[in-house]
């Protein structure tokens, strides 16, 4: 019996989660919010996470009703991600680490497929991996998660972000989740620059062609801003179904597996299931539990939890920070 | 005489069939739902279009491609040569690693291949066609491997192009295609370019090609990826 607590704050949210043998015993999460037609910055994400790293912690603990030394390994996301943010969780992470005298575990971020594939039973699916600053499909073979297809410019989730700052969306709850809510309402569609290159994708040309056209267009009545967002949703998503199908061809897989902020977007599960099934592809998942798709603690426990059983700690020293980290840099050692 | 479902693809189903007396394969595009109709439509056409012309000017530059028999507009499909007695790229580097189980000594005997590819990119590039989507699987080796008539396929992502930015992209692809399929053989693949480099004959526009290929591979390795 293994208890994993997770750390992680690479982005705007700060999820603190406990892991109790594959099974998630509380995974509480803090998010900050910035005002309408602006991004997070490193250092004011940085102080959002100092301030509630402690409450956060304390829940984590009272919600899963573990005492610190019932907890068998510390885990915290040593990259990709903001500096700042990453650098005060691991901060936390090291000092808690110190303070129980547990060993820790650093965990590259992309590595939280792991937590898909517990919750979904899914054994080899081939991952869209979509968020704020990551899109790349991912298939293991020998030894290492293998990028097949990834944005050759700027991510998917980032390309929404931007555009809702454009039509100055809130960022309550997130600016994707507010194109989606407009999205619903739209009808009319405006086609947009669609570039797929083999197994990558490009969004940079995409948003600038909105980013210019939007506002004349709405200005115009030409389209609405609901019209906007449902284009572009369709034209993206569209994108990333594409290359998902071509890896799926490409490696043999009959599994899906979305991970990633992104993937809550629920325009993604219909899409698929009729992708997939106009392909004669049978098996499908998707993680559809929103509280695990989107950054949080658990995965991070889950990921981390996986490397201690095989055998990975990471010595104090080495409990670094890289804003930098590609999946593919990391050596499986706990899958055959 | 009817025609008989090979493969389906992801985008496309391929049927063998009879052309007044020529082996044929049509390829057809089919919608795709999940896709909103405008989209698709347009998705659809820009493709077969682009997968004819992209053929018909490789043939011009003397790469071997299939020859193109007919096009219906109206089902989306293609009817084209069937390359007989032809295994892909793909398959032949696998089946040549599978009996030699030395590293060293399968890159060898695959490195004329090899360079067969970079001098055929090269030409292609040379022309200004970017196929779009460069994978082993859409290569093929007409008859005997070693007489190396290798025969490009599936031009539907493809366009024309002199932008360095453009070959350097689909360079960038084909190396991503090519090591995630066959692991262990970066020193196939600098033969690849080697071969390139060489054949083109504007060596200022190789610099360049590969000036951004080197661009498009940084743009991945050092994004920083948040969130």
């Amino acid at each position: 019996m293994v208890i994993a607590i997770g750390f992680e704050g690479s982005a705007n949210k700060l999820g603190i989660g406990i892991v109790k043998d594959g099974v998630v015993l509380s995974n509480p999460r803090h998010t900050y919010i910035t005002p309408p037609g602006q991004g997070f910055l490193p250092k004011d994400t940085a102080k959002h996470h100092r301030e509630h790293a402690l409450d956060i912690l304390q829940q984590a603990l009272e919600e899963a009703n573990v005492k610190p030394e019932q907890i068998d390994v510390v885990c915290y996301t040593k990259g990709p991600g903001m500096g700042a943010p990453l650098v005060s969780t691991a901060l936390v992470a090291r000092t808690v680490a110190q303070l129980w005298n547990k060993p820790i575990v650093a965990v590259n971020h992309c590595i939280d497929i792991e937590m898909g594939r517990l919750i979904t039973g899914a054994q080899n699916p081939t991952v869209l991996y979509v968020s704020g600053g990551n899109t790349q499909v991912i298939a293991y073979s020998e030894r290492c998660y293998r990028i097949f297809g990834e944005t050759i410019d700027i991510a998917v989730g980032n390309c929404l972000d931007r555009f809702a700052r454009v039509l100055k969306l809130s960022n309550d709850p997130s600016p994707g989740y507010n194109i989606e809510q407009l999205a619903k309402r739209g009808s009319k569609f405006l086609e947009m620059p669609y570039a797929v290159k083999g197994m990558d994708v490009s969004f940079s040309g995409l948003l600038s062609y909105i980013e210019e056209k939007a506002p004349s267009l709405i200005a115009s009545n030409e389209y609405t801003p609901e019209d906007l967002c449902f284009s572009l949703q369709e034209t993206v998503f569209a994108m990333l179904i594409e290359i998902t199908e071509r890896a799926m061809a490409h490696c043999n897989s009959e599994e899906v597996l979305i991970v990633g902020g992104v993937g809550c977007e629920y325009r993604f599960i219909p899409l698929l299931v009729i992708s997939t099934s106009a392909n004669g592809v049978l098996m499908f998942y998707c993680l559809l539990y929103i509280r695990f798709c989107i950054d949080n603690g658990a995965m991070i426990a889950q990921a981390g939890w996986e490397m201690y059983r095989s055998g990975a700690v990471t010595p104090l020293e080495e409990t670094s920070c890289t804003q930098r980290y590609r999946t593919d840099e990391v050596e499986v050692t706990w899958r055959n | 005489m009817d025609s008989v479902l090979l493969k389906q693809g992801a985008e496309a189903k391929l049927y063998s069939y009879d052309f007044y007396g020529r082996p044929c394969i049509i390829k057809e595009r089919f919608k795709k739902s999940y896709r909103h109709p405008t989209l698709d439509v347009s998705l659809t056409s820009q493709r077969l279009k682009a997968e004819v012309r992209a053929n018909l000017r490789c043939r011009m530059a003397g790469i071997l491609t299939p020859t193109i028999f007919m096009v219906n507009f109206d089902n989306s499909s293609i009817y084209m040569q069937e390359i007989q007695d032809a295994i892909t790229v793909r398959e032949y580097i696998a089946t040549i690693q599978e009996q030699h189980k030395d590293r060293a000594h399968a890159n060898d005997l695959i490195s004329p291949v090899a360079e067969v590819i970079g001098k055929t990119l090269s030409k292609m590039h040379a022309n200004n066609i970017i196929h779009g989507d460069l994978t082993t699987s859409n290569m093929l080796l007409q008859g005997d491997p070693h007489d190396l008539k290798l025969v490009l396929i599936d031009f539907g992502l493809s366009s024309f192009e002199a932008s360095a930015e453009d070959k350097g992209v689909d360079l960038y692809v084909l190396e991503r295609a090519f090591l995630s399929s066959h692991p262990n053989t970066q020193e196939l693949f600098d033969i690849i370019l080697n071969s390139y480099q060489t054949t083109m004959k504007d060596k200022s526009a190789w610099k360049e090609v590969i000036a951004k290929l080197d661009e498009v591979r940084l743009r991945g390795r050092k994004r920083t990826m948040v969130g």
